[in-house]
């Protein structure tokens, strides 16, 4: 597909993105020639039937994974074949990412979880020279997600919903430009799935914040400015007028 | 930052790393108090082996020994220089010991070194090792009244009052037994049946020769006065001594345990008692010469081999006696030249320009370092301690083995947190250093508490030693072996240092492989991982 939109509106795009698994002599084509743009500030849902491939995209795009063919750009920069410490910075930084099943560190307290990106991303004595100002960005960030009075509970004593808002803290910690989410809801109830919605369209209006969010839900997807689906290992979708509905 | 929180939590949260470092703990502990033990027995011994010769001995091998050491130590000093501070010559021969000990003779075989207790001193702990206080500041042949070994029961009459003691009564049986021969001298054949009957074995064999000597004397030397039948006549043993010797304290005593344990030495002669020496003269002609010394003092090195050989008499003495002394010149022999070389001195050079002066094809003289001298033995205890060193070092390893597999498992259990960290952004070694500080942590928890233990222990030994005593009922450290009353220890800082270190390397180099293990997963894989 191709948009009409001005450049400077994409915040991640591919182009041509390939990915086969092998195994043994069995080739599993996954990603046969993706395209795709991220419109800033826009909430983009991916759709698709289970195993179609979406997990595959979505770490390519966060260069978890290498493709086989085919570029990614974040804000015009190519990052798929960058070097591995500018690969790490555009992790740490430059994108928020959000699992299914939340990673948090489980010996670390919800407050410690949400600083680790803002101490993995400095060295040590930068870390400690701003340590009051990243301690009140984390508070910041979790009162944000409504949880700063569970700062210092560690995720063994915390629900799933309160886990993914505290995942969610983290990836805002380092003021990304974009947030990548596979699934956010997928393990939660449909009550709590509702509000962690509401808090990433909350972001979405408020900060400005570009969102890629892979989704099962139809209603979600309904919802979102952009779906995209995914089939047969390549993207079609359909831009939706904001909040129609 | 992140490497080091997390470190710190891992090792808070999994005792399970901890109880891998306590191989390392026991490993370091153990080594500590080896090396400690280990060295404080060397240092002693090395103490005590020194103390007993000079820095370097020149023996001469001929019977009659090297004329006019004054002129070889002139020699030597002209060669050597300044490096030698001291000197002095003595004369060793091997003799046979005889005591008189309740009707037995007693024989043992001693090597019999005259000296000259003043320059001896200097070159060697000789004075160190007697019983008397004042012999230890200030060696004499000269009997003394007594306070000998204070602390010992055994020599508490030690000195003129035991030898007045004895005189006497030996007197008393003379005149009993020679009442009783008044009053039946029709049998006098049966009393020398008892005597012999009495002094079995030994008696029997010594006799003879001791009446030998008795007999109308062979003179080798007229100006000395060995036969003991023509001193005898003018000594009062009550007042006076004959020439003094000192003893090694094992040639003249036995040492056994009582009824309760305790040590106790048996003396067949002590300082007041007289003893007979055999020895040979120094003539082309060897002859046995007979002689009587009184016994002045002991000598107790506690090296079981030195306290059981040596019998120390007056240097002028044994050179009368042997016959060292040219008639025409005046001049005297001695065997041995012991020389003292000034602090740091290279001795093996100085032996080197010695041996050169007086080369082997030449002169019967065998120069020897003291070192030389011990150095079967010396070497026996630094194999022992390397062997040692290996082999606790290869407990260490077996150790790190434990480390590694508890670290791979601990990598294994984290792969879905080494996932997520990066996705977060944290590079390959930021996450192998967590693992690396950790193994570096577990390292230095581990021989940092095996060093103390190890030092504490140390400290302690002999407490310890005493209380597995009375636990086991077996003695741990045995006195009458080893003749030390306590363990020796030495700690040295820089065994201390690598001990440690090469702990901490071994818990390094375990953690480096599950380290570069994590560091290389994949992420996806990671992140998927159940
Ligand atoms: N490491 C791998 N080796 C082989 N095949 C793989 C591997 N990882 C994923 N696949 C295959 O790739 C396909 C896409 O998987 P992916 O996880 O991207 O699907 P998905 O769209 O995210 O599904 P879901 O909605 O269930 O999460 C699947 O058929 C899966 O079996
Ligand atoms: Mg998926």
């Amino acid at each position: 597909m191709i948009h009409s939109t001005a450049p400077d509106q994409i915040v991640l795009s591919a182009r041509g993105l390939r990915r086969t698994y092998h195994k043994d002599k069995l080739a599993v084509p996954v990603l046969r020639g993706v395209d795709l743009d991220v419109e800033t500030g826009k909430v983009t849902a991916l759709v698709g039937r289970s195993g179609s491939g979406k997990s595959t995209l979505m770490h390519l795009l966060a260069t978890l994974d290498r493709p086989d063919q085919g570029e990614i750009y974040f804000q015009g920069k190519r990052i798929d074949n960058a070097s591995r410490s500018q690969r790490d910075r555009y992790r740490n930084a430059d994108v928020g990412i959000i699992f299914q099943f939340y990673h948090l560190l489980p010996e670390l307290s919800a407050i410690e979880n949400v600083i680790a990106p803002a101490m993995i991303g400095r060295s040590m004595w930068n870390y400690l020279g701003q340590r009051r100002q990243l301690q009140q960005r984390a508070e910041a960030m979790l009162d944000r997600v409504g949880l700063l009075h569970r700062a210092k509970h560690r995720p063994s004593e915390m629900s799933g919903g309160e886990m993914q808002r505290v995942a969610i803290a983290r990836a805002l910690m380092t003021d990304p430009k974009l947030l990548l989410a596979d699934e956010p809801t997928g393990n939660l109830d449909t009550e709590t799935g509702v509000d962690i919605l509401k808090l990433l369209s909350e972001l979405n209006a408020d900060d400005n914040l570009s969102i890629l969010m892979i989704t099962h839900d139809d209603e979600i997807a309904a919802s979102a400015d952009v779906c995209l689906r995914m089939q047969d290992g390549l993207l079609s979708g359909k831009t939706v007028p904001r909040r129609a509905a | 930052m992140y490497r080091w929180l997390l470190c710190f939590r891992y090792l808070r949260t999994r005792y399970i790393a901890l109880a891998s470092i306590i191989s390392v703990t026991l490993g370091v502990a153990t080594l500590v108090i080896v090396n400690s033990v280990m060295s404080g027995f060397a240092a002693e011994m090395h103490d005590r082996l020194h103390g007993l010769a000079g820095d370097i001995v020149i023996d001469c091998h001929a019977t009659g020994g090297l004329p006019d050491p004054e002129g070889h130590l002139a020699e030597i000093k002209r060669i050597c220089g300044d490096e030698i501070i001291g000197s002095s010559v003595s004369v060793s021969v091997p003799a046979m010991l005889g005591i008189e000990f309740r009707g037995q003779q007693i024989g043992r075989h001693v090597n019999m070194i005259g000296l000259d207790p003043e320059t001896y001193n200097s070159v060697s702990d000789f004075g160190k090792y007697l019983m008397h206080p004042e012999n230890q500041q200030n060696a004499t042949f000269d009997l003394r009244d007594g306070g000998y070994a204070p602390g010992r029961e055994e020599l508490a009459d030690a000195g003129w009052k035991h030898r007045r003691h004895w005189v006497h009564v030996k007197r008393l049986q003379d005149k009993i037994r020679a009442q009783e021969e008044a009053l039946k001298p029709q049998a006098p054949q049966s009393q020398e049946a008892i005597d012999a009957a009495q002094g079995p074995t030994f008696g029997a064999a010594l006799s003879p020769s001791f009446a030998a000597a008795d007999a109308p004397p062979v003179i080798p030397n007229p100006l000395s006065n060995d036969s003991t039948g023509t001193l005898q006549a003018t000594l009062d043993p009550m007042e006076d001594q004959f020439p003094g010797i000192i003893l090694g304290i094992s040639t003249c005593s036995v040492r056994a345990r009582d009824a309760d344990g305790n040590v106790i030495d048996h003396f067949y002669a002590q300082p007041g008692d007289d003893v007979r020496l055999m020895f040979p003269s120094a003539s082309d002609n060897t002859k046995v010469l007979n002689k009587t010394f009184t016994v002045v003092d002991l000598y107790e090195s506690k090296m079981s081999e030195y306290d059981s050989m040596f019998a120390f008499v007056p240097l002028k003495e044994l050179q009368d006696a042997r016959g060292m002394i040219d008639p025409q010149t005046g001049v005297r022999s001695v065997t041995t030249i012991q020389l003292k070389l000034a602090a740091g001195a290279n001795l093996d050079a100085v032996r080197d320009k010695i041996r050169d002066r007086f080369p082997p094809e030449l002169f019967a003289y065998n120069v020897q370092t003291w070192r030389d001298m011990q150095g079967p033995l010396l070497s026996a205890v630094q194999l022992e301690t390397t062997i040692l060193n290996i082999l606790l070092f290869l407990i260490i390893a077996v150790a790190g083995f434990g480390i590694l597999a508890t670290f791979f498992m601990i990598v294994v259990e984290k792969t879905r947190d080494i996932g997520t960290l990066k996705a977060l952004g944290a590079s390959g070694r930021g996450i192998s250093s967590i693992f690396v500080s950790y193994g570096v942590l577990l390292g230095f928890v581990g021989s940092g508490a095996g060093l103390v233990g190890g030092l504490l222990f140390v400290q302690n030994i002999n407490e310890i030693a005493g209380v597995i005593e009375v636990m086991t009922g077996q003695e741990v450290f045995d006195p009458t072996i080893y003749y030390f009353d306590t363990i020796p220890t030495i700690v040295r800082p820089l065994t201390l240092v690598w001990v440690t270190l090469g702990a901490v390397g071994i818990a390094v180099l375990a953690s480096v492989l599950p380290a570069m293990r994590a560091a290389r997963m994949h992420p996806v894989q990671a992140l998927r991982f159940e």
